[in-house]
């Protein structure tokens, strides 16, 4: 039981860590209408820079600011420089021009750093592990990455549905010319939600700098997985990528921890080791494919 | 629709190039060019195939990689059995007979496209888009476990299959077999695109409610170009396994996909030789920055970044609005 | 120096490059520079660039020209710049790759086109038992004796169980397979991670509850900075001790994990403390002309350009006479900074194994230490079906 329990929680951590990428990538591309490969780029700078004032500074709470700060930056620049000029072209054009983003920051980053991945250490307070439950232990770090993101989430619930800038979001992802005739700058507006899904993005970097490895690539890797969570959660939906994500988090975990188990029930042990890691690698794919046959446009389309 | 008499020259002028392209890299001292152009002509192939859905039927398939690793494998597989004289499930035997290998993996890559596209075509836009991706990346990881076929290693196929009493290792034979298959691929495209099916296709892209109300069923119209494209995409990876004498999962990785994709829209979307520009374009580039400066990703991406960013639908665009400026 | 020392200084020079006449022998270098694994490909060219230095551009005296080309770790990639290099550049003598995929489909067609391959760092089986070529050397390693000699650590070490995890692809499962075969004791789990995965917290969870002696663990690179951080946050380090191979634990691998891999016990053909003058050579030009550490893949890249140099002396840099060339590279007459070195029948190496402990340096920082040996003359599983 506890050990179901904790692969519950890893589950969680795994999914609000999706969540915080999926949700600036859903906005802007449920508002906006664009492709941007170059979204785990961003959360690759938003990891580098901040573990780096973090090992120059030693200070983990000073790591978070410049994390935020230069993944919010780029997202401005590139939203300015590059993403503006291609709003009204098609997705392919999209696609190629952040591919062509995700080359240049790869190499960048690799000039700038070198090719070795940054070491990061975990703030002192962070560091141990909680008895949550008599025989649970769980790792702080883990614990309050979960909190941030649920926090996160909150957030941005309050943000879309009790402000005025949420109101023309919502707006935006349903009817996006609507809100543009209604006069509204949704230049202005269009910076703005790119910047937040950059931070976010940057966030979420930062945070798993201390688990991951901090390298080059380690934003591709994430970056489908996160366009699966947009997709099965339904294109523009925020609250559709919160859910989508848990839901990910948790199957991906619980199938890479019982599938091999199960397997072994009904067939002899390394080839069943074997397959099972095939399918749970399959899983959030096979995941995918059977929502979208049955729901073809995600699970909360049409609601954010 | 009449075709300008200097369109037939200058297409003409090309196919001598084309043909004359492994004499003048001897001739230039740079043979191994012949085999850069060998690896642009297959490319070239499976751009067009993904061209065909994508360009001419608004299909944006992101999973195209698997048909390429397949037509790969399915001469692998015929190898490996081949030349450990074990038959596939106790029954096929292998061969290394490239009239059987090539035809076979086409066949075999066009059922998988039927079977995903059957089920992909269900979703439009973005879903379709991730959907093909989902097919793709579990037949990756299915080959990444497939022990018996190399799994992650690949199968090196020792010997290129054979082909009468041609010799497929050198390099200016493996040249003319791709650029004759390139060629005739080319036309048949040519032809299906100017078909009664191919409008209906076009005009599926444009309008799918227009053509429903003509009483045709978008969805069968889209699985056939969506299987005709598997088959392309299939050939030119068998063509790739006789040309690497070798095939990995890598073929059918998701970047390979994006690559493909790249070429498309680099060369230009929705045109016939779009593709292969595109092909050419990519490889070259990539090999000229790489041996150039081993931050060769640095210049890819900005050029791919000003292409599009510069020019409104491709090389292909781009060239004909710098050769005819008049026209 | 006086002019007359000038003058025999510059006879000697003219002497020893005469036999080159003024060509320099090119060596085609493809090797693995972009993406996450990029650091590996670097390191092997700067050890190998780094030898070439300090015989002052040359290889065993005879002028050299090093041809470096990035393969993007695509096995398509490699074959096509091999193939350039061969017919455009006349290139004869080959070396760097770094993964076993990109070197399935270089290899056969280097050797194939009577070039020499020197590998500097894969040695993939394939190639090494009934694939093995005349022309194909492996400075390196087979690929299964790294993970052998983990498991006859394990043993030595006097673990009883043991949690073994790999990735699930060819790689991992030789990795699994090569550490069960010389571990005695009992496999109390089994679990391939996925190629892609970077979170390994459902695994610690089963590993706690299964309680093994020690785990075995192989993810190179970033996946292992990944694996031994969670491992340590999930407070298994205190507890349960891990014993891994030299891919999950080279120099840039401890810096970047730092102090959770302190007690790690890992098994290598090389150390950076090794006792003998050519590692001090190595070491000592390596720290003066890097700000960074010197892992295992700069010194294979170092070996090999010893071994290239070896027989292009006795060659007189001349790759005319392959058997000639051939013989002299079988001679493996270099001062390798593993000590000990020897070619086996299949042209791959016959070297000794040892075990390493990651603990506390002077300086504080986690460094790996030489604490014994694992195996002594080891050649390869594969050595016995090759027929050349």
């Amino acid at each position: 039981m506890t050990l179901f329990l904790e692969q519950l929680l890893n589950g969680m951590q795994l999914g609000v860590t999706l969540f915080l990428l999926a949700a600036g990538l859903t906005l802007i591309f449920g508002i906006m209408g664009v492709i941007n490969l170059a979204h785990g780029s961003i959360y690759m700078i938003g990891a580098y820079a901040g573990t780096y004032v973090a090992a120059t500074t030693g200070s983990f709470l000073l790591g978070i600011p410049a994390g935020l700060a230069a993944a919010a930056l780029t997202g401005i620049a590139v939203e300015f420089l590059v993403v503006r000029q291609l709003y009204d072209r098609d997705h392919l054009d999209q696609v190629l021009a952040t591919f062509g983003l995700i080359l240049i920051f790869n190499q960048a980053i690799t000039m700038i750093f070198g090719r070795q991945p940054l070491f990061v250490g975990l703030p002192e307070a962070l560091s141990g592990s909680v008895e949550l439950l008599p025989g649970l232990f769980y790792p702080l770090y883990r614990l309050a990455i979960i909190a941030v993101g649920l926090l996160v989430a909150v957030g941005l619930y309050l943000l879309i549905n009790r402000t005025r800038v949420g109101m023309l979001v919502r707006a935006g992802s349903t009817n996006r010319e609507m809100v543009r005739a209604l006069g509204v700058d949704i230049r202005l507006l269009y910076t703005a939600v790119f910047a937040l899904g950059a931070l976010l993005a940057g966030l979420a970097g930062y945070m798993a700098g201390p688990i991951l490895a901090v390298q080059v690539g380690m934003g591709e890797q994430i970056l489908i997985t996160t366009f699966v969570v947009v997709v099965i959660g339904g294109v523009g939906s925020v609250k559709g990528a919160f859910y989508a994500s848990l839901l990910l988090g948790v199957t991906d975990t619980a199938l890479r921890a019982y599938l091999p188990g199960l397997l072994r029930q009904v067939m002899v042990g390394p080839e069943a080791d074997a397959l099972g890691a095939g399918i749970s690698s399959m899983g959030i794919y096979l995941l995918m494919a059977i929502v979208l046959l049955i729901r073809p446009k995600g699970l909360f389309a049409g609601s954010t | 629709m009449r075709t300008p008499i200097t369109t037939y020259l200058s297409l003409a002028v090309l196919l001598v190039l084309l043909v004359a392209l492994p004499t003048l890299a001897d001739l230039a001292n740079y043979p191994a060019f012949t085999s850069v152009a060998t690896r642009v002509l297959i490319y070239g192939i499976a751009a067009a195939s993904l061209n065909f859905v994508l360009g001419f039927g608004g299909m944006v398939s992101f999973g195209h990689a698997a048909f390429f690793g397949i037509g790969g494998y399915v001469v692998g597989i015929l190898y490996q059995h081949y030349s450990l004289g074990e038959p596939l499930f106790g029954v096929f035997p292998g061969s290394n007979q490239l009239l059987v290998t090539v035809p076979l993996a086409v066949l075999v890559s066009g059922a998988m496209a039927a079977l995903i596209g059957a089920l992909s075509l269900r979703t439009g836009g973005v879903q379709f888009i991730m959907i093909t991706l989902a097919f793709a990346q579990m037949l990756f990881f299915l080959f990444v476990s497939l022990k018996t076929y190399g799994g992650d290693d690949g199968l090196i196929i020792r010997r290129a299959n054979e082909l009468g009493d041609l010799n497929l290792r050198d390099r200016q034979t493996m040249y003319y077999l791709c650029l004759t298959i390139a060629v005739s691929f080319l036309f048949l495209l040519w032809r299906i695109v100017n078909s009664r099916f191919g409008n209906v296709l076009i005009g599926l892209r444009q309008s799918e409610r227009r053509m429903a109300a003509l009483g045709l069923s978008a969805y069968r119209y889209k699985l056939a170009a969506f299987v005709i494209s598997g088959m392309g995409c299939g050939l030119a990876g068998a063509l790739m396994a006789n040309f690497l004498r070798y095939v990995s999962p890598d073929m059918m990785h998701w970047t390979k996909s994006g690559e493909l994709m790249v070429m498309v829209i680099l060369g230009g979307v929705g045109t016939l030789f779009g593709p292969f520009i595109g092909a050419g374009a990519f490889i070259m580039l990539e090999s000229l920055l790489a041996a150039w400066t081993e931050n060769w990703q640095l210049g890819l991406g900005f050029i791919l970044l000003l292409l599009v960013l510069y020019t409104n639908g491709g090389l292909q665009a781009l060239f004909s609005r710098l050769f005819r400026r008049d026209a | 120096m006086s002019f007359k020392g000038s003058l025999l200084a510059l006879a000697a020079t003219a002497l020893v490059a005469l036999p080159a006449s003024a060509e320099p022998v090119k060596i085609g270098m493809i090797t693995t520079l972009s993406g996450p694994a990029g650091y590996l490909g670097q390191d092997i060219r700067d050890g190998f660039k780094l030898a070439m230095e300090m015989e002052g551009g040359t290889l065993g005296g005879v002028p050299a020209e090093l041809i470096v080309e990035d393969d993007g770790l695509k096995p398509g990639n490699g074959r096509q710049i091999a193939e350039r290099l061969i017919t455009n550049e006349g290139v004869k003598l080959f070396t760097g790759i770094v993964f076993s995929n990109v070197a399935g489909a270089t290899v056969p067609d280097i050797v194939d086109s009577g070039a020499f391959y020197l590998s500097p760092n894969a040695g993939p089986s394939n190639l090494a038992g009934k694939g093995c070529h005349e022309n194909y050397f492996v400075v390196s390693w087979q690929n299964d004796s790294l993970h052998e000699s983990a498991g006859q650590n394990a043993t030595n070490l006097g673990y009883k169980s043991a949690f073994v995890l790999a990735p699930n692809y060819q790689a991992g499962k030789d990795a699994i397979a090569g550490f069960k075969r010389y571990f005695k004791g009992d496999i109390v789990g089994e679990i391939y991670t996925s190629l892609d995965q970077t979170d390994f917290a459902a695994e610690m969870a089963q590993i706690r509850a299964a309680k093994p002696e020690a785990v075995f663990q192989f993810h190179p690179g970033g996946l292992g900075i990944a694996f031994l951080r969670q491992y340590q946050q999930a407070g298994l380090a205190e507890t349960v001790p891990m014993v891994v191979a030299a891919p999950s634990m080279d120099g840039v691998t401890l810096a970047a994990v730092g102090d959770a891999a302190l007690g790690l016990n890992v098994s290598s053909h090389w150390n950076s403390d090794f006792d003998n003058p050519a590692n001090a050579a190595f070491m000592k030009a390596w720290t003066a002309a890097y700000d960074r550490p010197a892992t295992y893949y700069a010194s294979q890249g170092y070996d090999t350009a010893l071994a290239m140099a070896s027989a292009l002396k006795a060659t007189g840099g001349s790759l005319d006479d392959p058997a000639a060339f051939r013989e002299a590279l079988r001679k493996a007459d270099f001062a390798s900074v593993r000590g000990k070195f020897a070619f086996g029948p299949n042209q791959h190496p016959v070297q000794n194994w040892y075990a390493l402990k990651v603990e506390k340096g002077a300086d504080g920082k986690p460094v790996l230490k030489t604490v014994g040996q694992v195996f002594e003359d080891r050649g390869d599983t594969y050595a016995a079906e090759c027929k050349m």
